[in-house]
């Protein structure tokens, strides 16, 4: 169904759009931004100049665009959503030419007085584009092979444009944002099974590949996964990250040391933690509860996004909530689950509440167009 | 494009159902996220915690304050003194060596010295405090707290640190504390954490080694929250440190310093013991040092000069010292054929001026004889023909046993360093040593303290307590520690014949106040303080048939290291004994002339318990004796005795 077949005028126009937001989703996004804007406060020392107050502007400047999209009609992204693919690409193949190598990746494309990640808008353009296509595609013809191979071709150019940064962290989840939106598009769970059989078959060939001529990962990366696999190892090194992560969060315990009495925060044990390492100072201070909270509050704004998919008619826009839906659900759990020791450390941030401009931007971008789906559905 | 409805209803029929799907599956992911959550903060939140206290929490030990050293009357003779100093931390430093050039505007460095304090702080790690600077003045010290903030990560510190407030005059006895060196810890089995502190000393020698576990006391504690660098933030707890014990000797600290003084430069060593209880009241080997320069670290330049004195500064030679006892020794061969049996008091020996044993000739130290001679004239005028002749009726075993009995040839256990057994010889000890039979010559010798006899100024006192009061009078040291009085055991008899004791006393009494006394000179003329005694000579070299035949040679005309030791060994007052003294001076000539009028000295003091009224000494004696003190620079006399116990 397309939007020429929209009741119209049953649309929302003009300032009344605002009515028919997702108030909720709003809500819950400002509420996990202000845990943010506390931890960042906590984890500084109280210096609120420091980390907390930069973060508190950029989210007003990011809730401005997120209304502004909210009002722009959905049709508009479809339109716009090759373009902005093509953009992208195009951008990460500049951030490969001459972008600035930060962390020992290049991921950063200085022009002027801005700074682009052009890895993070890849997320949101190439979901709109994959949502495109199927919302194009029709549906029978989904799961046939070269229809299928298209798709594949959308996710991995941008994808092997981001592993040569190198960023195998963003990469992965390039994939994995890709595949929901195919998922749900509705491609047979045959070639899901045959993706997993091949990565699990990559995993094995990758790590029989270590140490030689041919090693296909590097050699920091290798160490991650031996970190992952055995923290205690090297405790003062590259374990130790992982090692006083745990500690900070185990020893929250149920109800937490008390606001600002982390002492893994406060005395530095922590690494990153004002950005990756975050929540394990929120489960260090606010303990079980706190971090429940947050998982709470993560697990209603994905109920609220994956409810404002399945009632929206438009398969575009419904395909598109999926897919930044999903995208913030891989944002976070795999967080979640590399401070909790479950998977290899890799710079991922916790969405909303790490500090860091580009990512918090991006997000509130993403739960715009997500606003303008659910404003704009047909009624 | 248009979709028709049958389009639009099949996908999002397929939409929904691959949506709840995928929501399966992140509900399937959010419970393990939530479940692994749940585990580690509530399951093994005890673990965690336990892990992140001992991130954050670090013990720091206080060093415990050492006990402190008194004498018998509580005054100080080992303290602890407050020293300021001044450490570095570079992680907080910034530049360091701005820092450092603002430091040399207050605390005296040569370019050197800051050279060498820079070479040292960039080799150590950020976190870790330098010590810039060591036993500042209170002034430099408040100047740099002043300034602190213009010298950024120098910490101005205060710790304490032993002193000993009579520099020399206990060196020897009380030793010295110094920092505790990787040997030190080697010869330790589970060595005090305290000890592996920068800063901690331990006793190195003498009374502060020996009694190491008493003075050290306990380590305190301080909990302190680290940052992951180690740096404290603050102070969670703090337990005090339990000082060490007050250990108060039995020494005097007047008495101790009049020794000092009174044997001057001369290479000498001088006991006092109280008989009543066997207190060591000073205990003196000259000439001594600064203990205080061993506690801040010894310049090698001092160090050097204290090594190459021919005068041995750092022996100690009241108990390390080990010499022939020469004729003070006559009073062990005296007793031993007294109680043998093989002569009695009233024996008489003639003398010729020789003996000839085994077609050898033993000289007697008067060549023309003292003739006839019974018991308390070979004493009196120390004949050794007297003894040679003795010697070879009683037999070296029972001279031995003697000595043995007296406290010659057996080490005294007092908390010094190095206590020397001397030797008392008999054929079983020359057998094991030399794989030699005993020879008569050999008991000639050891009857006059000469030969294989040896006997430290200790042992020669201890002899002299016993012969004074027929008990077994055991040297001690220490009189209480943390205030508890030691007790003085009940000294057993000796076993002696009194008569034979008697015969003793009277013939030391002799050597004083007889008409030929050989120490006349030194007697004291107070009859309430009667004194006996008795001196000896002791040669250090073999005197040769040629240099015989020339003449004996004088002292005087010898080089200082080959004359012969002076000794004079003496028990006040005679009818009730108090005190015993003895002094050996190392090459110092006649022990009545040289020996003797020290130990009368230092036993006057003693008994005055200050200086004594000049009255005491013969007229002869009074003008050199005042010119004498004059020339000392004592030890004030505290205002009252209340006063003293006070402090």
């Amino acid at each position: 169904m397309s939007y020429l077949d929209y009741t119209v005028e049953r649309v929302p126009t003009g300032w009344r759009k605002i009515l028919f937001l997702n108030w909720p989703l709003v809500f819950l996004v400002t509420a996990v931004s202000c845990i943010g804007f506390l931890m960042l406060y906590s984890v500084s020392g109280g210096e609120i100049d420091r980390w907390a107050m930069p973060q508190m502007e950029r989210f007003a400047a990011g809730m401005a665009i997120m209304f502004a999209l909210a009002f722009v009609p959905i049709w508009f992204w479809r339109s716009i959503s090759v373009v902005a693919y093509v953009i992208c690409v195009l951008l990460l193949v500049a951030v490969e030419l001459m972008g600035h190598v930060g962390m020992g990746a290049q991921r950063w494309l200085v022009l002027g007085p801005v700074r682009i990640q052009p890895s993070e808008l890849t997320k949101i353009a190439f979901v709109m584009t994959l949502a495109a296509y199927y919302d194009w595609l029709p549906v029978e013809k989904v799961s046939r092979p070269l229809w299928v191979l298209i798709p594949v071709l959308l996710i991995l150019t941008p994808t092997a444009l981001v592993l040569m940064q190198p960023d195998l962290g963003t990469s992965i989840m390039l994939i994995a944002g890709g595949g929901i939106v195919m998922f749900v598009a509705g491609v047979s769970l045959w070639y899901f099974g045959a993706v997993i059989a091949i990565v699990i078959a990559l995993i094995t060939t990758v790590m029989e590949s270590r140490g030689t001529d041919w090693q296909l990962l590097h050699n920091y990366q290798f160490k991650r996964i031996d970190t992952f696999l055995d923290p205690g190892s090297d405790p003062l090194g590259a374990g130790y990250n992982i090692m006083q992560a745990q500690i900070a969060l185990g020893s929250g315990g149920w109800s937490g040391r008390g606001f600002m009495q982390g002492t893994q925060s406060r005395l530095n044990f922590l690494p990153e933690k004002h950005t990756d390492f975050i929540f394990t100072s929120l489960a260090e201070e606010f303990g079980f509860v706190g971090a429940g909270t947050l998982l709470l509050l993560y697990v209603l704004i994905l109920g609220f996004c994956l409810h404002s998919a399945l009632t929206n008619r438009d398969r575009f826009a419904s395909l598109l909530t999926i897919g930044i839906a999903g995208t913030f659900f891989l944002y976070f759990s795999i967080n979640m689950a590399t401070v909790m020791g479950m998977l290899p450390a890799k710079g991922s941030p916790l969405p909303l509440v790490s500090y860091g401009g580009t990512s918090l931007m991006i997000l509130l971008m993403g739960f715009g167009i997500l606003q303008s789906a659910h404003v704009h559905r047909p009624r | 494009m248009r979709k028709s409805q049958k389009e639009i209803a099949e996908s999002s029929r397929l939409i929904s159902r691959r949506v709840l799907m995928l929501g399966v599956i992140q509900a399937a992911v959010i419970s393990t996220l939530g479940l692994k959550l749940r585990s580690m903060q509530l399951e093994h939140a005890d673990q965690y915690r336990l892990l992140s206290d001992g991130n954050s929490i670090k013990i720091r030990l206080l060093p415990p304050a050492r006990g402190l050293v008194l004498d018998r009357n509580g005054t100080i003779i080992a303290g602890n003194e407050q020293n300021y100093r001044v450490t570095l931390t570079r992680e907080d430093a910034g530049e360091i060596s701005t820092v450092v050039a603002r430091l040399r505007r207050i605390i005296p460095m040569s370019d050197r010295q800051a050279a060498e304090l820079l070479a040292e702080i960039r080799r150590r790690s950020a976190v870790t405090p330098v010590m810039v600077a060591d036993r500042l003045t209170w002034q430099e010290f408040s100047s740099i707290a002043l300034n602190a903030p213009a010298l950024p990560g120098v910490t101005p510190e205060s710790g304490l640190s032993r002193s000993y407030p009579r520099a020399g005059d206990f060196a020897h006895v009380l030793g010295y504390v110094g920092p505790v060196s990787d040997y030190d810890l080697s010869k330790i089995e589970n060595p005090d954490p305290v000890l592996r502190l920068p800063e901690f000393q331990l006793g190195k020698i003498g009374l502060e080694a020996k009694l190491e576990e008493e003075l050290r006391g306990k380590a305190g504690n301080r909990r302190v929250e680290v940052n992951s660098a180690g740096r404290e933030m603050r102070e969670l707890s703090r337990q005090e440190g339990q000082q060490g014990a007050t250990i108060q000797t039995t020494l005097d600290a007047r008495l101790q310093n009049f020794a000092a003084q009174r044997l001057g430069t001369e290479s000498a060593a001088a006991v006092v013991i109280d008989v009543t209880n066997g207190d060591i009241v000073a205990i003196s080997s000259s000439p001594n040092f600064d203990p205080n320069k061993f506690v801040r670290g010894i310049s090698s330049v001092d160090y050097k000069d204290l090594m190459k004195h021919d005068h041995r500064p750092l022996a100690d030679k009241t108990v390390q010292g080990a010499y022939p006892p020469g004729s003070t020794f006559k009073m062990v061969t005296l007793l031993a054929g007294l109680e043998a049996g093989v002569i009695n008091p009233g024996s008489r020996f003639f003398c010729p001026g020789y003996t000839q044993v085994a077609g050898r000739r033993f000289h007697c130290w008067s060549r023309g004889g003292h003739g006839t001679v019974d018991a308390i004239r070979s004493l009196e005028q120390s004949c050794d023909v007297y003894y040679y002749e003795l010697a070879q009726k009683v037999g070296i075993d029972r001279i031995a046993a003697m000595a043995r009995r007296l406290g010659i040839g057996v080490r005294h256990d007092l908390p010094m360093s190095a206590i020397t057994e001397g030797i008392a010889p008999d054929r079983a000890w020359k057998m094991a040593r030399y794989q030699q039979e005993w020879q008569v010559g050999d008991s000639i010798n050891a009857s006059i303290g000469q030969g294989y006899v040896l006997a430290s100024p200790l042992q020669l006192a201890v002899m002299t307590a016993r012969v004074a009061t027929g008990r077994e009078v055991i040297p001690r040291l220490v009189r209480a520690i943390d205030g508890v009085v030691q007790p003085v055991p009940d000294f057993a008899d000796l076993g002696l014949n009194p008569l034979n004791l008697r015969t003793a006393r009277g013939g030391m009494d002799a050597v004083m106040n007889g008409s030929h006394g050989t120490a006349r000179r030194a007697r004291i003329v107070a009859p309430e303080w009667q004194m006996a005694g008795k001196t000896g000579t002791s040669q250090v070299r073999n005197i040769t048939a040629a240099e015989r035949a020339r003449g004996v040679i004088s002292n005087d005309q010898l080089p200082w290291n080959r004359r012969d030791h002076a000794l004079f060994v003496c028990f006040a007052p005679y009818d009730m004994p108090r005190y015993v003294v003895s002094v050996v001076v190392e090459h110092g000539g006649g022990g009545s002339a040289v020996a003797a009028p020290i130990a009368r000295d230092i036993m006057l003091f003693a008994l005055a318990d200050g200086l004594p009224p000049l009255s005491a000494y013969p007229d002869s004696e009074r003008a050199k004796v005042e010119e004498m003190w004059s020339k000392m620079n004592l030890m004030p006399e505290p205002t009252s005795k209340t006063a003293r116990a006070k402090a």
